[in-house]
């Protein structure tokens, strides 16, 4: 037996399909947040009881393998904090409202994520 | 597609705050300021990469009453939501739903997001403390 209610069989639009994939990738983001949100707080807190300078920031975050680290961290970071806010602004934005927001999180969080990635090769490559 | 207001039941205005909800809350609003600290963290790594003078302003700033304000939250919403997360992935593996065991759970994450942060500052600032400058 059916349980589709007449518009909705009218519509024929379905379920919204992807509220699975959504609820996973936020599990798997934030597993890989979890580690490596804890190796940066735990490195900038030595950096700065080291009283670590300009240079000495600079030289710490030049190391490959730290700013693959650092890029990984920024990109599952926006990916996991824009499908939180997300969540956030569906609960209790509404109408014209949440479009816009729903549009403008994303934007901020890919327009972060990049200038954050840029800066990170910036200093990597030495420019 | 128009709709007149629905009947609404009883919201949170008239329940008793309870510890599972006030984790709940607690989580959102953490998530909430870590994006915040996202953008903070891309501020600073911008800066690093401009060079010797935005690094200096930009740590003017998160050497302000804001600035220091602002890192506080965020290193507690981390602490915090680093504990809370790990409680909401053994719920999903349907581990500790029984109400006394949320019940301790939560009284455990709230404490462990604070001593966390405590111990923290505590290495930063205090016993790990050296170096010039």
């Amino acid at each position: 037996m059916s349980r589709e209610t007449p518009l909705g069989r009218v519509l024929g639009l379905g379920s919204a399909k992807d509220g699975t994939e959504h609820f996973w990738a936020q599990r798997v983001s934030s597993v890989a947040v979890a580690g490596l949100g804890l190796w940066f707080v735990i490195a900038l807190g030595m950096l700065v009881a080291q009283g670590a300078a300009y240079t000495d920031v600079l030289e710490w975050l030049a190391s490959p393998l730290r700013a693959a680290a650092m890029l990984a961290f920024i990109v599952t970071l926006a990916y996991h904090s824009t499908l939180g806010v997300q969540v956030v602004i569906e609960d209790y934005v509404h109408g014209a409202p949440k479009v816009v927001a729903l549009i403008l999180q994303r934007f901020v969080h890919i327009g972060a994520a990049l200038a954050a990635c840029v800066a990170v090769l910036r200093i990597m490559l030495g420019a | 597609m128009s709709t007149r207001p629905r009947p609404l039941s009883p919201h949170l205005q008239v329940y008793r705050p309870q510890i599972t909800s006030v984790t709940s809350i607690t989580h959102r609003a953490t998530g909430l300021l870590l994006a915040a600290g996202f953008v903070l963290l891309t501020y600073w790594l911008l800066a690093l990469a401009t060079g010797p003078e935005a690094y200096l302003n930009a740590n003017a700033f998160f050497a302000s009453w804001i600035g220091r304000a602002l890192v506080g939250g965020v290193v507690f919403s981390f602490f915090y939501h680093l504990c809370n997360g790990i409680r909401h992935l053994a719920w999903d593996t349907g581990r500790g739903l029984e109400i006394e065991v949320a019940r301790r759970t939560g009284w455990f994450v709230i404490w462990g997001g604070i001593v966390m942060t405590v111990v923290f500052y505590l290495l930063v600032f205090g016993v790990f403390r050296g170096g010039a400058s």
